[in-house]
């Protein structure tokens, strides 16, 4: 088993009152395994994926990674996890201020070690489709394009597991299709654990399991019967688009008459 | 990662923040400079005065009437006694005192020269030929006064390079020149060196000066002033030891010489001082070290000014450094890295900040120089003090922050407010 969560709580004490944002939360996940997070807001899916990213400790519970108890891992043994075994895609990127984003790309390569920086760092901006703006600062793209360089800084590490909070959430319906087919191709291909949180239930279906959070815990695990493959439907909308384009429209005839 | 690495970090991220990174080393800058350009005014005066002080005479002792400590004995009317010529030649006399080398008694007053109409306030001294010697005041043109011009109460006049240089335009026209001293004419005989320097010991420059015979000053300029029933009075004595290990013996004999000719009853005050010029150096060094720390007090108020200028940028911009280190942390960061990468970045700011800081200071320093206000000195100490005083506080500001920010979760300093 990779990850096994054993009755997790956070607790947050905010003056008298106690907002369990996630409690009693058990999971199993295997290697190999492409899993959807869902559930309404609030209800403590990004609290669970930083407690699973090693990004925040839980009030309670056991965690234990690949048969590690994480509780005892001291704080290099988790600075070395992150950078090397787990690529996190935060819901709000935090990606560098005032630094390009090759070099935001690079810093999870900074830290390991790694040769090559520049050229793995560009490639991974070109494996999420932002080739072109490399040396472009956060301040200078569109949500969309900030989101994928926030996943290609969590690829670009090549990690065993992939975490993304809301990967899509701020994409067009095509390019979170190229997202999802590369989430797929890299489970596939490569064998990466992938948990990604949604709140589009169609996005969901591109896995094998769905897990349902409502209120800090899990209500219940779904098994997706046929998964669907994002390549098939990325394939189907651009043949669409280019029966579109095949048949002129009313507007364009109206044009022509004039 | 290593070092190599942490550099070339800390200066991405300095680069990166450029705004931020110039208005630490501002903070930096203003602390450095201003410390060192304002205690660089104190210890010039010190240098100045000493320098002053040193170039009256070699060896000199002062006798002068009055007393700064009246402490210890009681005052006697023998203590009220005037200085007079007489006590001079007494103090001359090598039977009595072996140690005197020379001693010139001097008549000072302030008195007005004109010459064709034009005329100035300068101060004058009445003395002996000795006075060039004992004062170090050699004659640039002409002849200094003589003995037989005292002797004869002649109306001869020794002028000061700058005074024959404003009526005469120069030492060597003054010389045989007539001018008007108080209304009494005396002929120019010589014109002493420039000593150069500005207003100094003893009012108005010695360039400024006219020197006249003793005996001429009491009988002819100032007769209703100097005649008492112990002799003539004059106001001052200046006295040559005959070398410096002298120096504390001839004081010491000078005083007993003068309480025995006043008939002082033991116990009894002075009344006179006998200071050598150590001891009067020793009294400006004590008012140019008041000065000196008290601009030392200012200057360490624009040290703290400019700390907290530096705590005030490295502070503010703590929640978005925070919130870095939190980003750094997510994606591998080990507390080390962190660390180093602040550590490196306060240095590389705090030694441009303090360099650049030390050329403002010292540009500072030497502009004043040249606007003739003060003298100014750029010291060590005050170099070293204010750039490791500024280094300090730019290092714990820029490392204690992030030190802290370190430890947090990495979502904890994420959500940084
Ligand atoms: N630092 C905190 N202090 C107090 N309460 C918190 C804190 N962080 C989260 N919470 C609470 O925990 C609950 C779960 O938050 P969480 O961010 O996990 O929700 P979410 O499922 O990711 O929501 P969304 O879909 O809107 O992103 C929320 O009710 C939130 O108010
Ligand atoms: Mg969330």
């Amino acid at each position: 088993m990779l990850i096994e969560l054993r009755d997790i709580c956070k607790i947050y004490q905010m003056g008298d009152m106690q907002v369990r944002a996630v409690c009693g939360v058990t999971l199993d996940v295997e290697k190999g395994e492409l899993i959807s997070i869902m559930g309404p807001s609030g209800s403590g899916k990004s609290t669970l994926m930083n407690i699973i990213g090693l990004l925040d400790q839980p009030t309670s519970g056991e965690y234990w990674l690949e048969g590690a108890d994480v509780a005892k891992l001291d704080e290099n043994t988790l600075a070395e996890i992150r950078n090397r075994r787990i690529g996190f895609v935060f819901q709000s990127y935090n990606l560098l201020a005032r630094t390009t984003a090759l070099d935001n790309v690079e810093l999870p390569l900074i830290y390991s070690g790694t040769k090559n920086r520049r050229r793995k760092a560009r490639e991974a901006l070109e494996t999420v489709g932002l080739a072109d703006r490399v040396d472009h600062r956060p301040n200078e793209l569109s949500g969309g394009q900030q989101q994928r360089v926030a996943i290609a800084r969590a690829l670009v590490n090549d990690p065993d597991i992939i975490l993304a909070d809301e990967p899509t959430g701020n994409l067009d319906t095509k390019t979170g299709l190229e997202i999802i087919d590369l989430f797929q191709r890299l489970n596939k291909e490569r064998g990466i654990t992938i948990l990604f949180v949604t709140h589009d239930s169609e996005i969901a279906d591109f896995t094998r399991r769905i897990i349902h959070i409502r209120d800090g815990a899990i209500e219940h695990n779904e098994r997706v019967e046929n998964q669907r493959m994002a390549r098939d439907v990325l394939t189907e909308l651009i043949a669409a688009k280019e029966e579109d384009a095949a048949t002129p429209s009313d507007k364009e005839l109206v044009a022509v008459e004039r | 990662m290593n070092l190599y690495e942490s550099i070339r970090m800390s200066f991405r991220s300095l680069s990166a923040n450029k705004m931020r990174s110039i208005l630490t080393m501002l903070g930096i800058i203003i602390g450095t400079g201003a410390v060192i350009a304002l205690v660089s005014v104190g210890q010039g005066a010190q240098a100045f005065i000493t320098e002053q002080i040193q170039s009256i005479g070699s060896n000199l002792i002062f006798v002068f009437p009055g007393q700064f400590d009246q402490g210890g004995g009681t005052r006697s009317p023998a203590s009220q006694q005037p200085l007079t010529l007489e006590d001079a030649q007494a103090i001359a006399d090598p039977m009595r005192i072996p140690y005197v080398a020379a001693v010139a008694p001097t008549v000072s007053r302030s008195v007005t020269v004109t010459y064709r109409g034009e005329s100035r306030t300068v101060p004058l001294s009445g003395t002996t030929p000795e006075f060039e010697f004992v004062r170090n005041f050699p004659v640039e043109a002409g002849v200094f006064i003589s003995d037989s011009d005292v002797a004869r109460s002649a109306r001869v006049a020794v002028l000061g390079w700058q005074t024959a240089d404003t009526f005469f335009g120069g030492p060597e026209f003054a010389l045989g020149e007539t001018v008007r001293v108080n209304n009494v004419p005396f002929v120019v005989v010589g014109v002493l060196q420039e000593k150069g320097g500005q207003a100094g010991f003893g009012g108005g420059s010695p360039d400024n000066q006219i020197v006249v015979p003793i005996s001429t000053a009491q009988q002819r300029l100032f007769a209703s002033r100097t005649a008492t029933a112990r002799g003539r009075r004059i106001d001052l004595i200046y006295i040559s030891a005959v070398d410096e290990a002298s120096i504390d013996r001839a004081i010491e004999e000078i005083t007993w010489l003068l309480r025995q000719r006043r008939d002082i009853p033991l116990g009894a005050s002075d009344g006179f001082t006998v200071a050598s010029q150590k001891d009067v150096l020793g009294v400006f060094e004590q008012i140019t070290g008041v000065l000196t720390i008290f601009l030392g007090a200012i200057a360490g108020i624009s040290l703290l000014v400019g700390g907290i200028g530096i705590m005030n940028i490295m502070l503010v911009s703590v929640t978005e450094r925070t919130r870095e280190i939190g980003i750094r942390k997510a994606v591998g960061a080990k507390r080390r890295d962190i660390l180093w990468q602040f550590l490196i970045e306060s240095i590389v700011l705090s030694i441009i900040g303090g360099l650049i800081g030390i050329g403002f200071g010292w540009t500072l320093a030497t502009i004043v120089n040249t606007l003739d206000a003060f003298t100014t000195l750029v010291s060590a100490d005050s170099v070293i003090l204010a750039v490791g005083f500024s280094m300090f506080v730019g290092l714990f500001f820029g490392i204690y922050p992030a030190s802290r920010a370190s430890n947090l979760n990495p979502i904890d300093a994420l959500r940084y407010e």
